[in-house]
């Protein structure tokens, strides 16, 4: 997939993978379907989607993406930023 | 490497006993990697992210080193990083402060602060750590300035975070052994703070 640019507004999938069957899944439920922006790419790793069941797993990118707090739980805000690691296959460019 | 049947006491010793043979025999594992494996888990603790630290608030070097690459700079003060994942490093500042918390599991900087405390892994502290971390942090009895901006880093894949504390005053012209005996486990997850006072809050000395 295209490398995502620090500062890239993205989407994180609305997706339930673990609704359809066994799943092993390193983006938590609170992000899913919210906007945030690309800080940064930290590396590439094996999807641990794949590794978590031993299958052969491909590398994919992942990124540091920042989001407001405001934008995921009611007041009172308490955080000011919630940076969270999501891998690339998870985000979709606005 | 055979293990002496009088430390087969559970079943459990028994089979991790009879794997390690069966891995031997196939030559997966050599006795001198298991070794090193261990020697290198024995001594990872929160004293080596503390010597990290002190060094980062001597050296300007080591400072932007251990910023740009956790991992390079816990290997350049002899920290064994073979095998973990990379680590990061979060660097407060007046005006800004982080917190680490791991809201899927526990995925801690094992090599440089040792075995998470019990509290890191319980379910009240990943689900508050990202909703309410000024209230979190407060109950620590850590005082931060009002506009103090507050970033959580949720630690849910391939790297893993540390704190690394601003340097306390009143600790001009100390040494790097005393600065590190100042860095407690908390104040690299972001719970606390290091202070040179003795009223500071303590972080937990349990691990689980």
């Amino acid at each position: 997939m295209t490398r995502l640019g620090p500062g890239t507004r993205v989407i994180v999938r609305d997706d339930w993978p673990e609704t359809r069957g066994e799943a092993h899944i390193r983006t938590p439920h609170y992000v899913r379907g919210r906007e945030g922006v690309v800080v940064r790419h930290l590396g590439n790793f094996p999807n641990p989607e794949d590794l978590a069941f031993a299958r052969p797993a491909a590398t994919v990118p992942l990124y540091h993406v920042r989001f407001d707090p405001n934008t995921l739980w009611p007041p009172p805000r308490s955080a000011d930023v919630l940076l969270v690691e999501i891998f690339g296959h998870w985000l979709e460019a606005r | 490497m055979t293990t002496p049947p009088d430390l087969l006491a559970t079943p459990a010793e028994a089979l991790f006993a009879a794997l390690l043979d069966v891995l031997a025999a196939k030559g997966v594992v050599r006795e001198a990697e298991l070794a090193a494996r261990i020697a290198a888990t024995d001594a990872a603790s929160p004293a080596q992210g503390a010597r990290m630290v002190a060094r980062a608030w001597v050296d300007p070097t080591y400072r932007a080193l251990m910023l740009a690459d956790g991992t390079r700079a816990a290997e350049a003060l002899g920290i064994p990083m073979l095998g973990a994942p990379p680590l990061g490093v979060l660097e407060n500042r007046p005006g800004l402060h982080h917190l680490v918390v791991c809201t899927l599991c526990s995925c801690y900087p094992r090599a440089v602060l040792g075995y998470p405390p019990f509290w890191f892994k319980s379910a009240a502290y990943r689900a508050r750590a990202v909703r309410d971390p000024r209230g979190v942090i407060a109950e620590w009895g850590t005082m931060l300035a009002p506009d103090t901006e507050i970033v959580v880093v949720d630690s849910t894949a391939d790297y893993r975070w540390m704190v690394l504390p601003s340097r306390p005053d009143g600790t001009d012209g100390w040494d790097e052994a005393a600065l590190a005996a100042l860095v407690r486990e908390g104040d690299m997850i972001g719970v606390t703070v290091p202070s040179p006072g003795p009223a500071r809050a303590r972080p937990s000395a349990a691990t689980g």
